[in-house]
């Protein structure tokens, strides 16, 4: 589950982390209230950020033209015609897709005066199952590309999770960024504080780029995450209600919200073949098979290894508001799960939603003879397959017709 | 012969009085699998079905019976805690099938029980078969949720990350007469109790296993290690599949484990590694066995 920079920051803010004053707000009234307080307190500059899970949002163009979805303001007038230009608008970014997303929220912190930047993130490390540390010199760019370009500016740090980070551990990495004197420790709090937050809140990333040495009016300098990217753990969340409460359902696609309340597993794709198929693996491998065969999958979907006639009357439903989706693969490995009761499931989703797009079924397994008799004497038009490879040759062939 | 467990295994089920263990637990055992005692904490002097005694913990349960191998069938929240009991109990195999362990319990898990002889396998994953002489392979263990009849006893070992993708490799090698000396699905999970290597390494040693397919997906570089060790160690002919090819990136598919995270993980470089270590590599899901069949000797 990801989070809004606003959301992460106060989780960071509880561990102890640094991170310029600010709120989120959803008017643009609120966003000149919350800059008048900022400005009060001696602020020169205040920064108006679009809270929406997705990068480039500094570059990102609205709709109606007006550009960008992060502004540095210098009077609360000015916050408060930005927070009109962009409250309800949608913007589009590198990451967005065409269609954008529309701005619900806005984060209004102190504009910091940024010293020097660094990137800081905290991951699981998947070869040797324990958290990584990873921080760069070079902060504010896409790691990925400093990886590329300049990995030595890369510095990596492995935990033991049964001791933590250790605070020696900490200081020698503020050193490797290449803080010095007092920094030093401020930056090792920092990223103590960063590490608490993964672990404590069972975050399966946490992200902070840039972050900062700023100075304040009185030219003293300290560290701060001026950005933060979270995501949690989905698994854990029945220990954090605080956390699960923050999931925002405007950041997710209409159809995989609705998917997950029947307990499908779905994921829309770009392309006009739709599946439905138990297990994981299996559905990604028929994803897989309908490409090969010359076809371009039109979702992910996994309806798990003891689907009910109304999960999948559920996934008929949602596959069919697709509307790029020209025919559909039903792929069934009924392992201990009856094929029988499968096929009479599909009869009975095939009736209730006056299916009109070409199905191809392919059912193995327990108990395939009756589930194939089922489907032959439904009365349907379905065409039925005797392998993967048949029945994506097949729904290929049919979504090209 | 075969690998982790053997027809005569004796295996106990920590949440065999739940739903979805105790379903299958009457499966493994219709299987003639030697299922000799479930564990729940309370419910000590019961029996499951009148015939498998109950215990209330793992340690008792297994000095009882002789049990030296366990599966958890425990809710997620409880999961971590129902592993640890079980290795500290000195059981020499823990399949964990529970799917939605959060991960921070499993890197503790992991890290916790280095050094001690017990294996782990799972979480999040469809078991371990040694299939049997029997009719559809009966007399087999089968510790999981797999399906017994799609196996035949024979001398191909089956390792994988997936479940259903793993009964669709089981039943290609079946249908062509070739039977599998063990199959293990490792679960899709981001923390494994055990890798694809860790497995393959004991096919590789193992007489009674001819040839290895080994079945992976995006995500994490698994794969890219187990084909590494192959190239320079493996002198048995391995096949394999990867699932998530058309799979974009940056979101999870059904598995927790399967998502391409700052380009890494891709379908793509796991199969230039396998196919760089001379693995067979199936080009469609079908072609499985076909691509096993290929190489055998």
């Amino acid at each position: 589950m990801n989070l809004h920079e606003y959301q992460a920051k106060q989780l960071l803010t509880r561990h102890g982390v640094e991170v310029p004053g600010g709120q989120p707000c959803t008017t643009a009234d609120e966003a000149r209230a919350i800059a008048e307080g900022l400005f009060a307190e001696g602020q020169e500059m205040v920064v108006l950020k679009i809270q929406i899970h997705s990068g480039g949002r500094g570059k990102g163009v609205f709709k109606d033209g007006f550009k960008g979805g992060v502004h540095l303001c210098k009077s609360a007038d000015d916050v408060h015609e930005k927070a009109k230009a962009m409250l309800g608008n949608t913007i589009v970014t590198k990451q967005t897709g065409e269609a954008g997303r529309r701005v619900h929220t806005l984060l209004v912190a102190s504009g910091e005066k940024i010293v020097d930047e660094f990137y800081l993130a905290v991951l699981l490390d998947r070869e040797t199952s324990q958290p990584l540390i990873m921080a760069s010199r070079e902060g504010g760019v896409d790691i990925e590309e400093v990886a590329e370009t300049n990995p030595d500016a890369i510095v990596k740090l492995q935990v033991d999770p049964l001791l933590g980070l250790q605070p020696y551990q900490a200081r020698n990495l503020a050193k490797a960024l290449g803080l010095g004197g007092k920094l030093i420790h401020s930056g090792a709090r920092l990223i103590s504080g960063v590490y608490k937050t993964w672990w404590e809140c069972d975050a399966t990333m946490v992200e902070i780029n840039p972050l900062c040495i700023v100075e304040s009016p009185d030219d003293s300098q300290k560290i701060a995450a001026v950005d933060a990217k979270i995501s949690i753990d989905g698994n854990a969340l029945h220990r954090h209600k605080d956390i699960a409460e923050m999931r925002d359902l405007n950041e997710e696609a209409e159809l995989e919200v609705e998917a997950s309340r029947f307990d499908l597993n779905y994921i829309k794709l770009e392309g006009s073949v739709a599946c439905l198929v138990n297990g994981a693996g299996l559905a990604m491998a028929t994803m897989d098979a309908i490409k090969h065969y010359g076809g371009d999958p039109a979702n992910f979907l996994d309806v798990g290894g003891s689907a009910s006639t109304e999960q999948v009357t559920a996934a008929f439903r949602i596959i069919l508001k697709d509307p790029n989706v020209k025919a559909i693969l039903v792929n069934i490995f009924g392992g201990i799960m009856n094929c029988n009761t499968i096929a009479e499931g599909v009869v009975a989703a095939v009736q209730e939603t006056q299916l009109a797009l070409p199905l191809v079924v392919r059912l193995e397994g327990n108990n395939v003879e009756a589930g194939d008799s089922t489907l032959a004497n439904s009365g349907l038009s379905l065409i039925t397959a005797d392998s993967m490879a048949d029945a994506a040759k097949k729904v290929v062939a049919e979504a090209a017709a | 012969m075969a690998i982790l467990v053997k027809p005569d295994t004796k295996v106990l089920i920590q949440g065999i009085t739940g739903n979805f263990g105790g379903r299958h637990t009457r499966l493994s055992l219709d299987y003639g699998s030697q299922i000799v005692a479930g564990v729940t904490p309370g419910k000590t002097g019961q029996k499951f079905e009148d015939q498998v005694p109950i215990f209330d913990g793992v340690a008792e349960a297994a000095r009882e019976t002789g049990a030296t191998a366990s599966a958890i069938f425990v809710p997620p929240p409880f999961a971590a805690d129902a592993i640890l009991e079980a290795v500290d109990a000195g059981l020499e195999l823990v399949v964990a099938i529970t799917e939605g362990i959060p991960v921070r319990d499993m890197i503790e898990v992991k890290a916790a029980i280095q050094g001690s002889s017990t294996r782990l396998i799972g979480p999040n994953c469809p078991g371990v078969v040694t299939p049997g002489t029997g009719k559809d392979s009966q007399g087999g263990c089968r510790i999981g949720i797999a399906p017994g009849y799609i196996h035949k006893a024979g001398d191909i070992g089956v390792v994988s990350r997936s479940g259903t993708l793993t009964y669709e490799a089981v039943w290609q090698l079946t249908c062509n007469g070739l039977g599998q000396s063990t199959c293990v699905g490792i679960g899709g999970d981001p923390v494994p109790g055990s890798t694809h290597l860790d497995i393959i390494k004991l096919f590789n040693d193992d007489p009674g296993t001819r040839g290895i397919i080994m079945i992976g997906e995006i995500g994490g570089s698994a794969e890219e290690e187990a084909a590494a060790w192959i190239k320079e160690n493996c002198n048995k002919p391995v096949a394999g599949f990867i699932a998530g090819t058309t799979a974009p990136p940056g979101r999870r598919m059904g598995h927790a484990g399967a998502i391409i995270s700052g380009g890494k993980g891709t379908a793509e470089a796991k199969i230039t590694a396998m196919e760089a270590a001379g693995i067979s590599v199936a080009e469609t899901p079908s072609q499985m066995a076909d691509a096993l069949i290929k190489i055998l000797k």
